[in-house]
């Protein structure tokens, strides 16, 4: 490690970590002679990217398929309103860059996919997992276990935060816990909402970020005690911290007493969700944005129902009779089966899942589900409406 | 008495409360009060088969009752009962 140099310019900017007496130069050059990738340029990515950008980790890679929206700035604080619509992969790195000049960082601007997992992640050392939904959480803990990665995960919703250290490689060669420990399936869709639909507060992925940079600096370096075989959970609201310990589980497919995961799989099924065109859809009739507007000027008499939640209601809305997703099963007597009626929510996706099961359970046969939801209409018929 | 944490997906069905009370000396014993309490819970922590659903992982203290002894963990007054699940959120939305 000793053939990592450091420039004049790299010490001043290193000084203050070289005077710590257990990080010293020799913990500064395992960060310069790191290879790092951070999944996800997001809440989390932010954080995460900025600090272990400024703490001189040699190489960062960043993926992620997404452009930024205006909506991210309310956590993402890597970016600006003037790159709203870029590529966050191009827009992070042109900032990290000037962050620190002395690192070398690589963009991927693409999906993290089974295809191309192995390929980008064995470039690394540590993998840093900031995504946002759990095929990919799965994706990226397989491909992590199967190539020997640490994978430093965190995970945010609403005021609550998780983060451990997974896969941790132990001095005596052993690994630590991973993600399908903890969590051997994923919850049913539509049990838990995604950031985009349960929201999130948007301090939480700073502090959630900023303790996984933390861990990938103590995994590179050595330094302390990583957060391998224990979660951390931080609920912001009540500010109770706790600390639970996790155990290899023998019945893991990927690292237990009898794998039978050797491979990556589609985790899209693995995680119960329908390929697009899936059957699960095809009894659901849906109109598009523009329809319901042919269908409101010409007054048809047809009935709009918003099954979003009332906070979102007074956000932007349609007029549409408010009926939230957990409580349409009370108010039948609200939805009529004698006209058409037309179901939305924000995106089109609870309001399929009600449709679903009021024709299933109750035998409406007039209901249309609204395409792309409240946000199709924002866009293509009323620009003037604000998205969220 | 014992507290059983909820966690932030499953507030929606116990009224938005972060804990709950129940009185109960195993951990079987302590999600069965709660979804007494809150029926609509159920199905979100038991499967058909009335087993803990794989996605969620309980508690006792620090530990993961799979390490203990499973639901038929025993529990003592002051205990405190975690719900774990899984949650993903992170980069977009």
């Amino acid at each position: 490690m000793s053939e990592v140099q450091f420039s004049k310019q790299e010490l001043e900017r290193y000084s203050r970590h070289l005077i710590i007496p257990e990080f010293n130069i020799a913990g500064q050059r395992k960060l310069k002679a790191a290879k790092v990738l951070v999944v996800g340029t997001g809440g989390l990515g932010a954080p995460l990217l900025q600090y272990l950008t400024a703490a001189g980790v040699g190489t960062i890679g960043i993926v992620d398929f997404d452009v930024v929206d205006e909506s991210n700035l309310q956590r993402q604080v890597l970016f600006t309103v003037d790159d709203v619509g870029k590529p966050k992969v191009e827009v992070a790195k042109q900032r990290l860059e000037k962050l620190n000049p002395h690192i070398t960082f690589k963009a991927y601007n693409v999906a993290l996919t089974s295809e191309n997992a192995l390929d980008i992640i064995r470039e690394y050392d540590v993998v840093a997992d900031g995504t946002d939904n759990f095929p990919t959480r799965y994706l990226v803990n397989d491909a992590c276990v199967l190539l020997g990665k640490t994978n430093v995960y965190a995970s945010i919703f609403r005021f609550e935060g998780q983060a451990s250290v997974f896969n941790y490689a132990y001095p005596d060669g052993t690994r630590g816990p991973n993600y399908r420990d903890l969590f051997p399936s994923p919850p049913p869709p539509g049990l838990v909402p995604s950031c985009a639909e349960g929201g999130v507060l948007g301090v939480l992925p700073g502090i959630l970020g900023s303790l996984q940079a933390n861990e990938v600096i103590k995994v590179i370096t050595g330094v302390g005690d990583p957060l391998a075989g224990r979660l951390f959970l931080f609920d912001a609201a009540t500010f109770e911290t706790r600390i639970l310990k996790v155990a290899p589980d023998p019945a893991n497919p990927i690292s237990g007493d009898n794998p039978t995961l050797t491979e990556l799989i589609d985790y899209e099924e693995f995680c119960g969700i329908p390929a697009q065109n899936g059957e699960q859809t095809s009894d659901i009739r849906a109109i598009d944005v523009h329809e319901l507007k042919r269908r409101r000027d010409a007054a048809d008499g047809s009935v709009l129902i918003d099954v979003r939640e009332p906070y979102e209601y007074e956000i932007v809305n349609l007029q549409g009779r408010l009926i939230p997703q957990n409580s349409v099963e009370e108010h039948l007597d609200q939805i009529p089966s004698d006209v058409d009626v037309i179901v939305h929510c924000r995106s089109g996706k609870r309001s399929a899942d009600v449709i679903k099961v009021l024709q299933s359970k109750y035998g409406y046969q007039n209901l249309y589900n609204l395409d792309g939801g409240i946000l199709a209409w924002a866009r293509e018929v009323d620009t003037s409406l604000p998205t969220y | 008495m014992i507290t059983i944490h909820i966690p932030t997906p499953l507030r929606k069905f116990t009224h938005n409360a972060a804990k709950v009370t129940v009185d109960a000396d195993s951990v079987s014993g302590a999600i069965g009060a709660l979804i007494g309490q809150y029926p609509e819970l159920g199905k979100h922590l038991l499967d058909t088969d009335q087993q803990i659903r794989r996605f969620v992982r309980i508690y006792v203290g620090e530990e993961d009752i799979n390490q203990l002894s499973g639901a038929s963990t025993q529990l003592k007054p002051g205990d405190a009962v975690s719900i774990i699940p899984a949650i993903a959120g992170g980069s977009k939305g």
